[in-house]
């Protein structure tokens, strides 16, 4: 069987603690990864500083030549994994394996990491607000003729990370392009691609020991969280809890994204159907970035209907399939919990996809469990469904007055304002509630990475600070 | 078929066995009698039709008498444990549970000292020097360990210095998301213990739990302060951390795991050979105690050697009669060795059917 063993500063460790994560379909174990205990967690963690320091004395250019090779290392060649090698076919397969992600998902996440990997350039340009980033190897420098310090809040950065969906990924590698060691704990069904990210980077030249990957339990999550400077974790309201207090930590929880058509755009809601569609069902529905919510003025009934009627065509194929666009769930169970949970809460609302369908939103196909796209219509904002995001491609519809926006729409991660009214537009520009602003026919899922996503990363790992000096440099 | 001839092995278990259903007779006989026995166990033979102590003979009779539920040992009056013959003996009381809820109390005369005496016999002179003194960090309070590791050190012609951690709050404050707190609570204990280490060089023995050794070991090198041997228990220990603490933490100080119960005594691990690969296997105190491994769906059936399933304990003592208890552990069933010539336990663990409503502490 496969194993996958830790890494300690990239030095591979097989533990004596396994957990094995069977295949979605088979049920069959598939992949056995080490485990690492608390205390090894602990014991390693006392080194950081030093690996801080040693990675900061990379010259920022070479960081980025890097990831740029990295970029194409992930992408096509076999890379180490375990005592084996990792094909990039295997690779996809293995993230189907234990996620049930369809291939051409699998693949589509894939390039989405390339692409960060190959224009971290671009991408730390946009986080950075294009510094120079030898004021990063400095420690200061001149930019438009303004003295400028930076210093790192903390010694590394430790993810604690999902399972849901490949492209995450893509969010802590510019730590590694920013001089800051990575400590990472994998979800459990998906300890593939960071990986092969790892892999890409030391094969590409970064020093191994800039990278701890940790499979662990909940508990080694928390060691990680509390021993690195700082933090990123990924989970539901639940388990993220713990750490909304916490300012060293980025808590990445649902996302709550949602589209907006202003009463000014509404009435020509079918030019925006592709849009909707795109932005509930793309990656099947699995990224935080994905549409939870059609939020609307008027003509709500006819939209979820339209919309019911596009994505019921969406069913269940094989995972090999090029067509394939929704993922089965790992655990059956937890499809039916999911579905339970809806119905129990449908009343005051109706689910427009079961009736198009004619049959409910369960389905089984080669003895895995899905879920079939589900739109709810949502006659006002205070319905239990009005607001709320599943792991498969669900959106609600609701109808709210368009004073109401945006104190009627909750956080929401990522808002597609189709309007061309100002004073909506100035409301939302105002809010402190929308992370991601488009304006326009943008899908909610479209990324671009010049832009910073849920938080600056660079300004989670580094302050300014005010610097003067009365000396040659 | 050709006979099979019995290994010098094969026959020491067997004696093992007849010695271990002499005990059996010789303790129902004592429980049972009006004269010696606890007023629960003769409460409980008036309730039978039949007499334990004429149809009891051996080990397997035992089931007869039922499974030993814990419920029996939340509450008092617990005077209804201490055996007539010791109505006139001092009587200590040991605790185990507790975090929520009434918990589970044992009585003891001499049992804790007997079993760390015996315990001792295993702990090699060379690690654990005669004369020197010990540092226990751990649960201390209602446990069984508050005076068995300082009987233990005693024993062996030492003192013994303590620093008390309670594993109830610890459980109350990870229950209560107050994680940090429970890490400064840790740290406090840890600190208490390093300055001890630190102005008594005569310490060289160590008691303590897995996660404080793992705390103390992140400050000091125990070798380079002085000790040569680490009595380590209290908690579940896995294969990764055995082998962690060996290869990462201890540098060459001698460790020594157990797996204690308050309810059955101490048991005892075999000496590390590679071939075990690091897994913690336990093998107790017979004839004064019996672990075996059961069917958790049926378990008057014990399983199959290196096969999982639920700890049964039983404690033969003249203090303390158990029969057949379950626990909330489980574990794999371990054949019996040169060493301990009846069954083992390997690689004991939380039952996993109770995991979720089951804290480990940091203790």
């Amino acid at each position: 069987m496969l194993h996958i063993p830790l890494l300690r500063y990239g030095k591979p460790y097989r533990s004596l603690d396994v957990v094995r994560v069977p295949h979605y379909r088979t049920r069959e174990p598939f992949v056995e990864i080490s485990q690492a205990n608390a205390g090894l967690i602990r014991r390693d963690l006392l080194d950081l500083d030093g690996t801080r320091q040693r990675l900061a004395n990379f010259p920022s250019a070479e960081l980025l030549k890097i990831c740029e090779n990295a970029a194409e290392l992930f992408l096509d060649s076999p890379l180490p994994l375990g005592d084996g090698v990792q094909t990039p076919d295997d690779y996809v397969q293995q993230v189907s394996a234990t996620t049930g992600l369809p291939y051409v998902l699998a693949r589509k996440n894939m390039h989405k990491i390339h692409k960060v990997m190959a224009e971290m350039r671009a991408v730390l340009g946009g986080l950075t607000r294009n510094l120079d980033l030898t004021v990063l190897d400095r420690g200061f420098g001149t930019v438009a003729g303004q003295e400028l310090s930076f210093f790192a809040r903390g010694n590394s950065l430790g993810v604690v990370l999902p399972s849901n969906s490949p492209g995450v990924h893509s969010l802590w590698i510019p730590a590694f392009a920013l001089k800051v060691p990575l400590v990472l704990k994998p979800g459990s069904a998906e300890p593939w691609t960071p990986y092969r990210i790892i892999q890409a980077l030391i094969g590409a030249g970064a020093p191994p020991e800039a990278f701890c990957y940790y499979p662990a339990d909940h508990s080694g999550g928390g060691e990680i969280l509390r021993r690195c400077g700082r933090g990123m974790v990924f989970g539901d309201v639940g388990s993220t809890k713990l750490w909304q207090g916490d300012s060293r930590i980025e808590v990445h929880g649902p996302g709550y994204s949602k589209l907006v058509l202003g009463q000014d755009a509404v009435g020509d809601w079918e030019k925006y159907l592709d849009v909707m569609v795109t932005s509930i069902v793309e990656n099947s529905g699995r990224s935080c970035i994905n549409a939870s919510g059609v939020w609307v003025p008027a003509h709500g009934a006819e939209i979820a209907q339209a919309l019911a009627e596009r994505l019921s065509r969406v069913v269940p194929r094989d995972a090999e399939d090029p067509e394939a666009q929704l993922a089965p769930f790992a655990d059956p169970s937890v499809a039916e919990r999911i579905s339970d949970m809806i119905d129990s809460q449908l009343e005051g609302a109706t689910d427009v996809t079961a009736q198009v369908r004619g049959s409910g939103r369960l389905a089984t196909h080669q003895g895995c469990g899905y879920l079939l796209p589900t739109v709810v219509h949502c006659p006002d904002p205070e319905h239990p469904l009005a607001n709320r995001e599943f792991l498969f491609p669900f959106a609600s519809v609701v109808e709210v007055d368009e004073a109401e926006i945006p104190r009627a729409l909750g956080p929401s991660l990522v808002l597609t304002a189709i309007t061309e009214n100002q004073k909506l537009i100035d409301r939302l520009l105002a809010s402190p509630f929308v992370g991601r602003l488009n304006l326009g026919a943008i899908p909610t899922n479209h990324i671009q990475w010049d832009q910073p996503h849920e938080g600056n990363l660079f300004d989670h790992l580094y302050a300014r600070r005010a610097f003067q000096r009365a000396m040659a440099s | 078929m050709t006979p099979t001839i019995p290994t010098a092995l094969d026959t020491r278990v067997k004696s093992a066995r007849e010695a271990l259903d002499a005990w059996v007779r010789e303790i129902v006989s004592w429980h049972f009698d009006p004269a010696t026995g606890c007023p629960f166990w003769l409460d409980y033979a008036k309730r039978l039709d039949w007499d334990p102590r004429r149809e009891i003979r051996g080990y397997e009779d035992l089931g007869r008498l039922g499974y030993f539920q814990d419920e029996w040992l939340r509450g008092g009056p617990v005077r209804r444990w201490v055996p007539r013959a010791y109505a006139d003996r001092p009587v200590f009381i040991f605790e185990t549970g507790g975090s929520t809820g009434v918990p589970k109390s044992r009585i003891s005369i001499d049992d804790f000292r007997t079993d760390y005496e015996a315990f001792s016999a295993t702990l090699p002179d060379e690690f654990f020097p005669r004369g020197a003194d010990w540092l226990m960090v751990g649960p201390s309070g209602p446990r069984r360990l508050r005076l068995a590791v300082e009987h233990l050190a005693q024993y062996r012609g030492g003192i013994c210095f303590m620093v008390d951690l309670d594993p109830r709050w610890v459980i109350k404050l990870i229950k209560m998301g107050e994680i940090d707190m429970a890490e400064r609570y840790k740290q406090h204990v840890i600190e208490q213990g390093l300055t001890l280490l630190r102005a008594h060089d005569n310490i060289q023995c160590l008691f303590t739990t897995p996660k404080l050794l793992e705390a103390l070991c992140e400050k000091v090198s125990l070798k380079k302060i002085g000790i040569k041997g680490v009595f380590c228990g209290g908690t579940e220990m896995t294969p990764q951390f055995h082998r962690f603490a060996v290869e990462e933490l201890l540098d060459g100080v001698y460790f020594a795991p157990t797996y204690g119960n308050t309810l059955m005594g101490l048991a005892v691990h075999k000496p590390r050979v590679p071939e075990d690969n690091f897994a913690v296997i336990y093998y107790p105190p017979a004839p004064k105690a019996v672990i075996e491994v059961v069917d958790p769906d049926q378990p008057d059936r014990v399983v199959g050697y290196g096969e999982t399933g639920r700890v049964r304990l039983t404690t033969l003592t003249r203090e303390f009669f158990m029969p057949q208890f379950l626990e909330r552990d489980e574990a794999e069933r371990e054949p019996p060795c040169e060493l301990y010539p009846w069954d083992g336990v390997r690689n004991v663990r939380p039952f996993s059917r109770f995991q979720s409503k089951v804290v480990e502490g940091v203790y």
